[in-house]
């Protein structure tokens, strides 16, 4: 199985596919003006299927905000084909698009043809077919989700990428810790590592192929890397003190994190292939920690209190040259850069209570992004229209979820425990 | 008569002794209270002079609290500090010193938060004497609260350093 981890170097994990726990998600906002796109009930699409396409590529479209997708009940008619399309029958519904498709099914899996329209223009966008195996419905689902998302509204989607987080079961055991990796829409959750000992700061890599973190399990923070094909772990670092907050370089050959081993915390490099190390940060008094790289790779952002209170800060990797980039606020920490290089989303705390927010680089405008408080981790999707980030909901730790123009908000909670520290995968290869 | 009470509460002095230096701590049999008021009470051993400045060790309060974003050690934890370093000094070969940090704020900043207060309670021991190399400092930031819940009172009590002396 491809996520059989059978080390000997592990001291705690199993494989499981947890049944009764998994995240699910409820909605607590809304969109103002989502565009109003009907998806058809696909022919061939047998109700004794395990999943039921149309309706995972229509929650989709849902969560990212952009789109209000009409109820199957309100439908007047079932096309499958261009020829059985009566446009007014979409028109009285307000639809603005009508999605159309086919099953089949053959000896290597399933096939989903599946056709884009506008309603009120009376013509074809486009026909696409995307093939699956017999296990992979939903990625199915999400493709097709993908495509028609990408082609109305010019974004890339990011309806077929994982999510990473950490599971906290509260109650002592061998597997009380567990980091996990689930499909963006919570489905499909499955345990990468479990452990008697906490585990935080999990990180992707940017080919979406390996997982660094933090473990306790020698009984001092260390920090991991994980091959997810494979399950292969090893140990990166052992120093006395802090070894915590890996991040990758934008080409995965090295690895930002915070280390104290010299008396305080600093922000240090290792080279994966040369294993040398190198220190980035050199403030003797001062908390330098949660590094993140830019994506041209030449420079960190990460926390500091050089100033005093927690700050964000930038280090150009060849200069040496430390920047300030927050200034408002009493507290900023936690920063990840946007893919484009441009703003950065934050913890933020003002008149006490920790938000998530927003900041162009450039300008230091800024906005915040939550409504809920005690707010931490956020991780923004690679296509950056929407953020992912841990909070507290009914005395447990949940995930939760706003599109970046804060239009859509809605919660991720766990069944099992405290659900906190995610991270969004980079768009993957299938 | 006088000269055999004597010998005989010598002789159980002398068991008394005895049983004191066993590994539990037992109490050795009173003598028969003597009817002269003069008669001297048998003085503590060595064994048990140790024993009971193990117990006092053993009931410090090991446990120190830090004000929110601060890790300055505080007056009361100052002095309970004061007399575990001379514990530490007589009956310890390692102590774990363990940093905390209440849930407000992000992960890994707590988890640097956790072991300046772990550091300072070091600097602490070290100024009153323990040998540094002796201690190990580990922070689990806001890994480990020892109380739930998102209140002022459960995050005074999770700004702590936990003392653990073997």
């Amino acid at each position: 199985m491809k996520y059989c981890l059978s080390l000997v170097f592990v001291l705690f994990c199993f494989v499981c596919r947890s049944a009764s726990a998994g995240l699910t998600i409820e909605i607590t906002q809304g969109s103002d003006e989502p565009t109003p796109i009907a998806i058809a009930p696909f022919a061939g699409a047998s109700p004794a299927l395990p999943e039921d396409v149309r309706d995972i590529i229509s929650e989709d479209l849902k969560r990212s905000g952009l789109f209000r997708s009409i109820p199957q009940r309100d439908m007047l008619s079932s096309p499958s084909k261009e020829d059985e399309i009566f446009y007014r029958d979409w028109r009285v519904l307000g639809a603005s698009y009508l999605v159309i498709g086919r099953m089949t099914q053959d000896a290597n899996g399933y096939a989903l043809e599946y056709e884009l329209y506008d309603v009120l223009a009376q013509k074809n966008i486009f026909r696409k077919l995307t093939r699956g195996s017999a296990t992979s419905l939903r990625d199915i689902a999400h493709a097709a989700a993908d495509q028609i998302f990408e082609s109305i509204t010019n974004i890339r989607g990011i309806f077929s990428t994982k999510i990473i987080y950490v599971e906290d079961l509260r109650r002592d055991g061998p597997g009380r810790y567990r980091l996990m990796e689930a499909d963006a829409d919570g489905a499909r959750e499955k345990v990468l590592f479990a452990s008697s000992q906490p585990i935080l700061s999990p990180s992707w890599s940017n080919n979406g192929r390996q997982v660094a973190y933090v473990s306790f399990e020698t009984s001092r923070p260390a920090i991991y890397r994980m091959d997810l094909a494979t399950g292969t772990r090893e140990q990166l670092t052992n120093f006395r003190g802090l070894n915590g907050a890996p991040s990758w370089s934008p080409d995965d050959s090295k690895l930002a994190f915070v280390l104290s081993k010299d008396g305080n915390p600093e922000i240090y490099i290792l080279d994966l292939y040369t294993k040398r190390l190198t220190r980035v940060t050199n403030s003797p008094l001062a908390i330098d920690t949660e590094p993140n790289w830019t994506p041209d790779g030449k420079s960190l952002i990460f926390t500091s209190d050089r100033g005093g209170a927690p700050q964000i800060y930038q280090i150009g990797l060849a200069t040496g040259r430390v920047e300030r980039l927050t200034f408002d606020g009493d507290y900023n920490a936690r920063p990840r850069v946007t893919a484009d290089g441009k703003s950065l989303v934050m913890v933020h705390r003002e008149n006490g209570i920790f938000h998530i927010a927003w900041q162009d680089i450039a300008t230091g405008r800024r906005r915040i992004l939550t409504e809920t408080w005690l707010d931490e981790s956020p991780t923004l999707a690679p296509n950056g229209a929407m953020l992912l980030y841990a909070t507290q909901y009914n005395n447990k730790g949940v995930l939760a979820a706003v599109s970046l123009d804060a239009g859509v908000k809605y919660r991720l909670p766990s069944k099992a425990g405290d659900v906190r520290e995610p991270a969004w995968s980079p768009f993957l290869r299938n | 008569m006088a000269k055999s009470i004597k010998t005989l509460l010598l002789v159980m002095s002398v068991l008394g002794m005895f049983s004191a230096c066993s590994s539990k701590t037992t109490k050795s049999p009173e003598p028969e209270p003597t009817p002269t008021p003069m008669a001297t009470p048998a003085e503590p051993t060595a064994a048990e002079l140790e024993a009971q400045e193990r117990a006092k060790c053993d009931a410090l309060d090991k446990v120190y609290y830090f004000d929110f974003d601060k890790s300055v050690v505080q007056p009361d934890a100052q002095a309970a500090l004061t007399a575990e370093a001379e514990c530490i000094k007589k009956f310890s070969s390692s102590v774990r010193l363990e940093g905390n940090a209440d849930e407000r704020g992000s992960r890994e900043y707590n988890m640097a938060l956790g072991e300046r207060r772990a550091n300072a309670v070091r600097d602490y021991l070290v100024l009153q004497g323990v040998d540094p190399t002796m201690i190990e400092t580990v922070s689990y930031g806001e890994e480990r609260p020892a109380v739930m819940g998102s209140n002022e009172e459960a995050w005074a009590k999770n700004r702590r350093v936990e003392l653990i002396a073997k």
